[in-house]
C-alpha cells in the first residue's frame, strides 16, 4: 500500500513518474542518458551495474527491472544473478569488475572510493569518463531506489512483466514510460516494502 | 584531490557537471523543479531539507552551499540552518517542516524504513500528498547528488565566505541559470 495516493495499478517507479510529471522528465532523461545512450560501456555493462547498485540497497522492483534490462541485452540471465550474488566470479570483463567495486561503494558513501580503487580500474582500462558514469550510475541508483521504496510503491513479484519491461527498456531507453497503462493488480500480490 | 581529470577551478558538484554537460543538464532540472519550482513548501523549507540529507550523509559541499542557499531564503538565519543540521528536532521551525524531515532522515538511510505512522503523522500536521511525495524525492535526490559529489573525490572548500556569495545568488537565479555559466565555459575543455 502505496504512502500517498499513487495511481493505481502502476508499479514501482512508473507510479511516482505518472503522479509527478515535471520531475519524472529530468529522472526519465537522466538515465537514457546513463543507461541508452552510446558509450564505450555497452548498455548491457550499465544495466549490471544499475542492477547491481539497486540488489546492493535492497530494491526489488529496481533489481528485477533493470536486471531483465541486462538480460535483454546480453541474452542471458544467468550472468544477472552471478553479478547480484557475486560479481567477482561472473563471467564479465576485469574492468567490469573493477568498476562494480567503486559502484559499491559509492552505494555505502561516495567518500569510501579511494584511488586505489580507481587506479585498478585504469589498469584494466578504465577511461576517466567511464570511472564518472559507474560514479554516477550507482550515486542515481541510490536515489531511485530510495524513492521507489520511500513512496512505498507497489512493487509486483510477476517475473514476466519485469520480462517485458526489460524488452522495452532494451530497445527503447527511458525517454518514454515503459508502463503507459494500469496493470491488473490482481494477477500479482503486492509485496510488502516494510 | 579529484580522482578523474575534473576541470581545476570548479569545486564540489560544479567540476563534476562541467565535466560531463550532458548528465549536468537533468541534474540541474531536477533540482530546480524540487528546490524551486511552484510548490506549497517554502524555497527555505524545501533548502532546509536538502541541507539535512546532505548533512547526514556528510558531504561538506552540499551541506555548506545549500545551508547558505537556505539562510539566504530565511533572511540570512544561518544559526537556525545550523540548528536544523544539528539537532532539527530543536529548531524554530513548523511541526510539519519536523514531520518532513523525519521521513527525509529515514529516505536517507533506506526507503524501506519509512512508516504509515510517519506519513500519518506528517498529514497530521498538514501535509499534503505532493509535499510528502516531494521531501521522499529531495531526500532521495540528494543521496545522489552526495554520492556524485564524494565518489568523484571533489575539491570542497572549508571557507565559509565562498558558500555565503554563491549561496546568495543560487537563491537569487537558480540552478539552472547558474549553472549554464560554468557548462558553457567548461564545454571545450571536457576531457571528451
Amino acid at each position: 500500500m502505496p504512502h500517498i495516493a499513487l495511481p493505481e495499478g502502476f508499479p514501482g517507479i512508473s507510479a511516482g513518474f505518472t503522479y509527478r510529471p515535471e520531475t519524472a522528465k529530468p529522472m526519465r532523461q537522466l538515465a537514457h542518458i546513463l543507461l541508452h545512450e552510446p558509450s564505450s560501456l555497452s548498455p548491457g555493462e550499465r544495466e549490471l551495474i544499475a542492477t547491481f547498485v539497486s540488489s546492493r540497497n535492497n530494491c526489488q522492483f529496481c533489481q528485477l527491472s533493470h536486471g531483465a534490462a541486462a538480460s535483454a541485452h546480453l541474452g542471458d540471465t544467468a550472468i544477472v544473478t552471478q553479478v547480484k550474488t557475486d560479481f567477482r566470479s561472473a563471467p564479465i570483463s576485469d574492468k567490469l569488475k573493477a568498476l562494480l567495486v567503486i559502484a559499491g561503494k559509492v552505494q555505502q558513501d561516495g567518500k569510501l572510493v579511494t584511488s586505489a580503487d580507481v587506479e585498478a580500474a585504469r589498469e584494466q582500462g578504465a577511461t576517466d569518463l567511464e570511472i564518472h558514469d559507474t560514479v554516477l550510475i550507482a550515486a542515481a541508483f541510490c536515489m531511485y531506489n530510495r524513492y521507489v521504496d520511500g513512496l512505498g510503491t507497489w512493487q509486483p513479484s510477476d517475473p514476466e512483466m519485469y520480462a517485458q519491461m526489460g524488452r522495452h527498456l532494451a530497445s527503447e531507453g527511458y525517454n518514454a514510460p515503459s508502463i503507459k497503462q494500469p496493470l491488473n493488480q490482481q494477477v500479482d500480490q503486492p509485496v510488502g516494502a516494510a | 584531490m579529484p580522482h578523474i581529470a575534473l576541470p581545476p577551478d570548479l569545486p564540489g558538484i560544479r567540476g563534476a557537471m562541467a565535466f560531463r554537460p550532458e548528465t549536468a543538464r537533468p541534474l540541474n532540472a531536477l533540482v530546480e523543479v524540487l528546490l524551486t519550482g511552484p510548490s506549497t513548501l517554502s524555497r527555505g523549507e524545501r533548502e532546509l531539507i536538502a541541507t539535512f540529507v546532505s548533512s547526514r550523509n556528510c558531504t561538506h559541499y552540499c551541506h555548506s552551499i545549500h545551508g547558505a542557499i537556505a539562510a539566504a531564503h530565511l533572511g540570512g538565519d544561518e544559526a537556525l540552518v545550523k540548528q536544523v543540521k544539528t539537532d532539527f528536532t530543536q529548531a524554530d521551525i513548523s511541526p510539519k517542516l519536523k514531520a518532513l524531515l523525519v521521513i527525509a532522515g529515514k529516505v536517507q538511510q533506506d526507503g524501506k524504513l519509512v512508516t504509515s505512522s510517519d506519513v500519518e503523522a506528517a498529514r497530521k500536521h498538514g501535509a499534503t500528498e505532493i509535499e510528502i511525495h516531494d521531501t521522499v524525492l529531495i531526500a532521495a535526490a540528494f543521496c545522489m547528488y552526495n554520492r556524485y559529489v564524494d565518489g568523484l573525490g571533489t575539491d570542497q572548500p572549508d571557507d565559509e565566505a565562498l558558500y555565503r556569495e554563491r549561496g546568495r545568488r543560487v537563491a537569487r537565479d537558480g540552478y539552472v541559470t547558474v549553472s549554464e555559466e560554468y557548462l558553457a565555459s567548461h564545454t571545450h575543455a571536457a576531457a571528451h
